[in-house]
């Protein structure tokens, strides 16, 4: 254990395990052990996604009143368009055969179809997700690199003013509603304020009727406002994560040693203090990417951009029980995915995990 | 990281002895608690940001249990509102008036009442569960351990919020619909510290005295473990009532909250619906956001200072 581990990570970047070599040596047993965890890892987030799945059909069963009257909308119907809309649902079946018929098209990638839109709830999240992940995509890689780099330095100047500031500022921001700071830059920005004029476009995505070149600045224009609103409260936590984890390491030898060889200190700091440091901000950076998806239900909701989470909040108010049942599994499913993610990549950076 | 580390902090002997024994007598055991908490209190004054935030939460406690004195119940009444629609603020309205006339200043002062319930019983709902399950996770080994961590696990994969909102879609709209939605869905991180914590303390030698001695599984959990974790638990409950101010406005916000009752997050929901966003009436809408991040800022920045006295190699900023 102890002799192998300083080649493990070289031995495991080299990709698939090549046919069983002849003579079991310490390599081997590391990749079989590494096999072992990737297995468990994956069976667990099975176990994960199969529960989110029952759960997902269970919880919104206990919506008081029928379903069938959402659907309708409060308009007379008679009693024969009540049982055929039943019919059409599935809704007259026994709830176990309903819950085995969900299942059983979860499984295929059918997950119903929506009482508001008449369409499969699968055509609906495909078309939403684009757009979710292009407005989470944008912020998350933004306020990752800001963390990240802030945090750091913040850590470099543990106690000074320069990491006080730092601090003071992400800790203001993350305790902000992130509605009410996009209600704000609405405000300001887009409505336009005393001198300010508007901006930038109050909602949506798109102004329609562009091609080529100007679609994409249009979109671009669109998307300032949310992804700012998402950086400014989502990246204290990455900061306060990475500044506490380099302070961390910072007493440790081997910086003093690195310092006696004469290194300069932005040297000391980029090649051995940070890469040590990033292991916990790594699994913080996976958690997030799955948790951005689900948190942009409020952003979205302000900013009316036509993604999951205004689709969510869309459907929770009618409630649109397929629909709502599909999106909770997509979200659930995104932090389990980056989750075991995470758990896969981590025994690579770190060989003292996972044996 | 933090769970290990914070259990050299509490293991030190004042807090351990509650009526370890027929020895001890009760005095000199409240002796200790007296200096422990004395020695608490002297740390945790050179924490200049904890300071800062214990005497905002006290400037918002005294305001909101005084409401009933200074703006009364009748501030929500949308029947005899003393002013215009949607005034800008002035030396009357102080914050301005809403769509109805009612005092802006009256409404958030009001607002508080609830916003501060909410967040402090949910977060001492979550915690309690969390503490619970942390604590009989880590006493009772072998299949209910297993289990329990297992739901634990799910419950920490579940995208918090969005099993929150489920919760309050599903239950009637109530106060206590929000808070259990809340508390229900936030104790799991709190769950695994404990854990950990608990299966530290239990590891040293004392416990084993104690079980030589007689000690059942009730003594062992509550006169041992428990005085021990109490340190984190009352940390973690800190900063949870902080994300649980935070999750009770942004439910409020999404039409969830009891719709009778004012609260920060309700209010910044009339502004939207009132259209002061379009219309540019900044007024209604900054100052319940600032109290809700003004309260849970002050909430963070304590429940950070009681984690560093408590663990001082976390090396938070003075």
């Amino acid at each position: 254990m102890t002799a192998d581990a300083t080649s493990a990570p070289v031995d495991r970047a080299e990709g698939p395990a090549p046919a069983a070599p002849p003579i079991r040596g310490p390599k081997a047993r590391t990749r079989t052990a590494y096999l072992r965890y990737v297995a468990g890892k994956l069976g667990g987030a099975a176990v994960s996604l199969l529960a989110v799945l029952v759960t997902s059909f269970f919880l919104f069963r206990l919506i008081p009143g029928d379903p069938v009257k959402f659907m309708t909308g409060g308009r007379q119907v008679s009693a024969e368009q009540l049982a055929s809309y039943r019919r059409e649902f599935g809704l007259d079946l026994p709830l176990w055969r309903q819950f085995t018929d969900y299942c059983g098209k979860a499984l295929t990638g059918d997950l119903g179809t929506s009482y508001q839109f008449r369409t499969p709830v699968i055509d609906r999240i495909t078309e939403a997700l684009p757009n979710t992940l292009l407005l989470t995509g944008t912020a998350f890689v933004l306020y990752t690199a800001l963390g990240v780099l802030l945090g750091t330095r913040s850590a470099w100047r543990n106690g000074r003013l320069g990491d006080r500031l730092n601090t003071g500022l992400a800790l203001t921001l993350y305790s902000i509603p992130s509605f009410w700071l996009g209600l704000l830059l609405i405000i300001v920005l887009a409505v336009g304020m005393g001198p300010i004029p508007g901006l930038f476009p109050t909602g949506g995505m798109e102004s329609g009727g562009q091609e080529g070149l100007a679609h994409v600045l249009d979109v671009a224009h669109h998307l300032v406002l949310p992804v700012l609103t998402l950086v400014a409260v989502e990246y204290g936590q990455t900061l306060l994560v990475t500044r506490s984890a380099l302070l961390d390491e910072m007493g440790s030898d081997y910086l003093t040693t690195a310092r006696a060889k004469g290194l300069r200190d932005d040297l000391v700091r980029r090649r051995h203090a940070v890469p040590n440091a990033m292991l916990p901000t790594v699994t913080l950076i996976f958690v997030n990417l799955g948790r951005t998806v689900a948190g942009v239900i409020l952003v979205e909701t302000v900013f009316s951009w036509p993604g999951l989470g205004g689709l969510f909040y869309q459907a929770l108010s009618v409630p649109d029980l397929p629909l709502v049942q599909g999106l909770f599994f997509v979200f659930a499913a995104a932090v389990i995915v980056m989750n075991t993610l995470a758990d896969l990549i981590y025994p690579l950076l770190d060989p003292r995990v996972g044996r | 990281m933090t769970t290990d580390t914070t259990a050299a902090g509490p293991a030190e002997p004042p807090e351990t002895p509650v009526r370890g024994g027929t020895k001890s007598p009760r005095a000199l055991a409240w002796e200790r608690r007296r200096h422990s908490a004395a020695r608490f209190w002297r740390q945790y004054r050179t924490h200049r940001a904890g300071v800062v935030g214990l005497a905002a939460l006290v400037l918002f406690a005294l305001l909101a249990l005084t409401a009933p004195l200074t703006v009364g119940a009748d501030v929500q009444s949308v029947t005899d509102a003393p002013g215009g629609p949607m005034e800008e603020p002035s030396g009357e309205f102080w914050l301005g008036t809403d769509q109805f006339g009612r005092d802006l200043f009256g409404l958030v002062l009001w607002g508080s009442r609830v916003s501060l319930l909410v967040g402090l019983l949910a977060a001492v709902l979550s915690v309690l569960i969390g503490a619970l399950v942390g604590i009989t996770a880590g006493h009772f080994r072998g299949w209910y351990a297993t289990v329990v961590m297992r739901v634990t696990d799910w419950f920490l994969v579940m995208p918090t919020l969005v099993l929150a909102i489920a919760l309050a879609t599903v239950m009637s709209r109530s106060l206590l619909t929000i808070i259990v939605a809340i508390g229900v869905t936030s104790w799991p991180t709190t769950a695994r510290l404990v854990r950990a914590q608990t299966l530290a303390v239990e590891s040293r030698p004392y416990i084993e005295r104690a079980r030589a001695l007689g000690g059942g599984h009730g003594h062992v959990m509550t006169r041992h473990v428990l005085p021990n974790v109490m340190p984190l638990v009352l940390a973690q409950t800190t900063l949870m009532i902080s994300s649980s101010i935070l999750s009770e406005a942004t439910l409020a916000f999404l039409g969830l909250g009891d719709p009778t009752l004012v609260s920060w997050g309700g209010l910044l929901q009339d502004a939207r619906e009132a259209g002061a966003v379009s219309s540019g009436n900044w007024w209604y809408l900054v100052p319940p956001g600032i109290a809700i991040a003004v309260v849970a800022l002050a909430f963070t920045l304590c429940g950070r200072a009681v984690e560093s006295v408590l663990n001082p190699r976390l090396g938070v900023a003075r």
